[in-house]
């Protein structure tokens, strides 16, 4: 079974191609992550999942339905996206916001039912967030932010969650929760994960499949033991580096050469 | 914060208390301000008094002051001030910039443009209009829609973008301005003072014909944002996010769009063109419940009201024997009010 599939899908902003002919399926039930350089189209191809930007030619089917056939709402009902930089409206509370991301699933008599209060509450629990519930989003750090936004797109409550760049701003123990959080959201829950990450090891680490993405379309696809090598390092991303095997997880660890400091010895 | 779900479940709502309680402390300053504009004047009565007229307690003079040539001005007042003031902060909505407001987009300049051509265009030799007077506002209404659809269609370039929106908006208000000073210059002098006065702003000869029809108006509209309250919501955050979780973002878009012309025509037929009252308002009501529409329209339009009113009550008492129109006062307060908001969002 297939979450998303791009079907020979090419994407452009005017006349200018981003993407061109692309084919990729999304495994359900897995992590996915998508590497590539910086302005290689990884958001690009995001914001055309995200209905956003209409492919030029090509087909993107969400659930084996095509998604331009499909209402916006059934659409966001299946699938919640967070953005790479989301902005918040002036004085928004965390709680009105992660509040938002129930919006596919309410109607117009029901405004708040039983359903969003627990996804809220289970949201909020789960970014740590609940102390911060009452605080205006402006007013918080780069990462109770990011925290707050992942918190609005887990409680919109899909079987698919695309992430932009979610751990963006977090310290190292915050980026690690919210990998770790939504590692326990595929296990457990067995939901469809597609996110960006810029961390190469930690994307090893917590990816079942990667997708790299280089000269308008995918270089490179599979499981991290089986494609990452210092081959396709210097492809997508133009860096000289070393792979070795992560001492604690057995997933391939990159050390990048460059010049800097050696350790002082003896 | 309360959930309120009647009927098993069937209708739930979300209400927060300290919005809730702000609001109602507004609504009381809005009676206060009422109880105080039918109190003060070239008469003046006390508030007791005022009080007790305005429930239909007063003697015969007093009931005629109060309802005859105050009770219309003061109500058409709070309802100009509540429109234009939600008008803007559907704007500011839309366009995700607090400066956005019906002044910003054009919608009053055309009002006041067609208020001017028609002064200019109904008017015989010897100065007097050959058409009733009562068609005026529906020429006001007919320049803001205009205006308004004139900027949608310049704007509209596959989708509507907010920033062109503003842009189109700021040229056609140029434009409109030029209407209209061809229009004073082309017509008679005594229309042009006429002209003059209503493109400024006044509520200074409003009757209750007046009141009975911006009223509804302006309460349907209000009931109509409140409805779509969380589509609003869903706007504030922009397309990407919006789309994301599913709302229909271009057709909402339009039906904001619909509702803040027909608030703005309604304010500008009856009041004139009160400026920076769409400006300050929402700015002022998001400060104090945040921009959650929910809490965000009706601290709006409590604000409008009570500021368009405290502008007309200033201009018929401050200099008297002299009249100073309403948008006087809003301009005076709304201009500074601009220019501090400028500076605070050029960071
Ligand atoms: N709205 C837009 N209009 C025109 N071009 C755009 C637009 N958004 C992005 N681009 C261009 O498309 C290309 C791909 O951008 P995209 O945001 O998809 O990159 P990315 O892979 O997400 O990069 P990053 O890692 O920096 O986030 C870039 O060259 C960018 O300049
Ligand atoms: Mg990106």
């Amino acid at each position: 079974m297939s979450a998303i599939i791009m079907d020979s899908v090419t994407l452009r902003y005017g006349k200018e191609s981003i993407i061109e002919e692309l084919d990729w399926t999304v495994p359900e039930g897995k992590i996915t992550v998508l590497i590539g350089g910086n302005g290689c189209g990884k958001s690009t191809l995001f914001r055309s999942a995200a209905r956003l930007l209409k492919p030029s030619s090509g087909h993107v089917l969400l659930d084996n339905i095509l998604l331009e056939k499909m209402s916006t709402k059934e659409a966001a009902r299946k699938m919640a996206i967070l953005p790479q930089s989301p902005a918040a409206p002036e004085g928004l509370t965390v709680l009105q916001l992660v509040k938002q991301g129930r919006y596919p699933h309410q109607t117009w008599l029901k405004q708040w039912s039983e359903d969003d209060e627990q996804a809220v509450q289970k949201a909020l629990r789960a970014t740590s967030m609940l102390e911060l519930s009452g605080h205006p989003v402006d007013e918080l750090s780069g990462g109770q932010r990011q925290r707050a936004w992942i918190a609005m797109t887990l409680a919109q409550n899909t079987d698919i969650l695309l992430l932009d760049e979610p751990t963006t701003y977090l310290d190292m123990t915050h980026q690690i929760e919210i990998l770790d959080l939504l590692f326990e959201l595929n296990e457990q829950e067995g939901r469809t994960i597609v996110m960006v990450l810029h961390d190469l090891n930690l994307a090893c680490r917590y990816a079942h499949h990667i997708v790299a993405v280089k000269d308008k379309t995918v270089y490179a696809e599979g499981a991290p033991e089986h494609i990452v090598d210092a081959d396709l390092v210097k492809h997508v991303f133009g860096l000289d580096c070393l792979i070795d095997r992560d001492p604690l997880y057995g997933t391939p660890l990159c050390i990048p050469f460059g010049k800097g400091r050696r350790a002082v010895t003896g | 914060m309360k959930a309120f779900r009647p009927l098993h479940g069937a209708v739930s709502l979300l209400i927060d208390q300290r919005t809730v309680f702000k609001i109602i402390s507004l609504f009381a300053c809005l009676l206060i301000v009422f109880i105080a504009s039918a109190a003060l004047g070239d008469i003046k009565f006390s508030p007791v008094v005022a009080f007790q007229t305005i429930f239909g307690f007063g003697d015969p003079f007093q009931h005629m002051v109060v309802y005859s040539f105050r009770m219309p001005r003061i109500l058409v007042a709070l309802f100009a001030g509540a429109a234009l003031a939600m008008a803007g902060a559907i704007l500011q909505g839309l366009v995700r910039n607090p400066l956005a407001s019906p002044d910003l987009i054009g919608m009053t300049a055309g009002g006041s443009a067609a208020v001017t051509a028609f002064l200019a265009i109904f008017s015989d030799k010897s100065n007097a209009l050959t058409v009733s007077i009562g068609w005026l506002p529906l020429a006001a209404f007919i320049g803001a829609a205009v205006t308004a659809l004139l900027v949608y269609m310049l704007a509209w370039k596959n989708g509507l973008s907010p920033i062109r929106l503003i842009l189109i908006g700021i040229g056609l208000t140029a434009a409109m301005k030029a209407v209209t000073t061809m229009m004073m210059i082309i017509g008679p002098i005594y229309q042009a003072s006429k002209a003059n006065m209503w493109m400024t702003g006044s509520v200074n000869g409003s009757s209750w014909s007046d009141v009975l029809m911006i009223a509804p108006w302006t309460i349907i509209s209000l009931v109509a944002v409140m409805m779509a309250g969380r589509h609003l919501n869903m706007q504030q955050f922009g397309d990407e996010l919006a789309i994301g979780a599913g709302a229909r973002v271009e057709r909402q878009r339009i039906f904001f769009l619909v509702l803040a012309t027909a608030l703005v025509g309604g304010a500008v037929a009856f009041a004139g063109g009160i400026g920076f009252v769409g400006l300050m308002a929402p700015h002022i009501a998001r400060r104090l419940v945040g921009s959650h529409a929910g809490g965000l329209i009706p601290a709006t339009a409590l604000i409008g009201a009570i500021l368009v009113m405290l502008a007309d009550l200033a201009g018929r008492t401050l200099f008297l024997p002299l009249e100073v129109p309403a948008g006087v006062f809003t301009a005076a307060i709304g201009a500074p009010y601009f220019i501090y908001l400028l500076f605070r969002t050029k960071g």
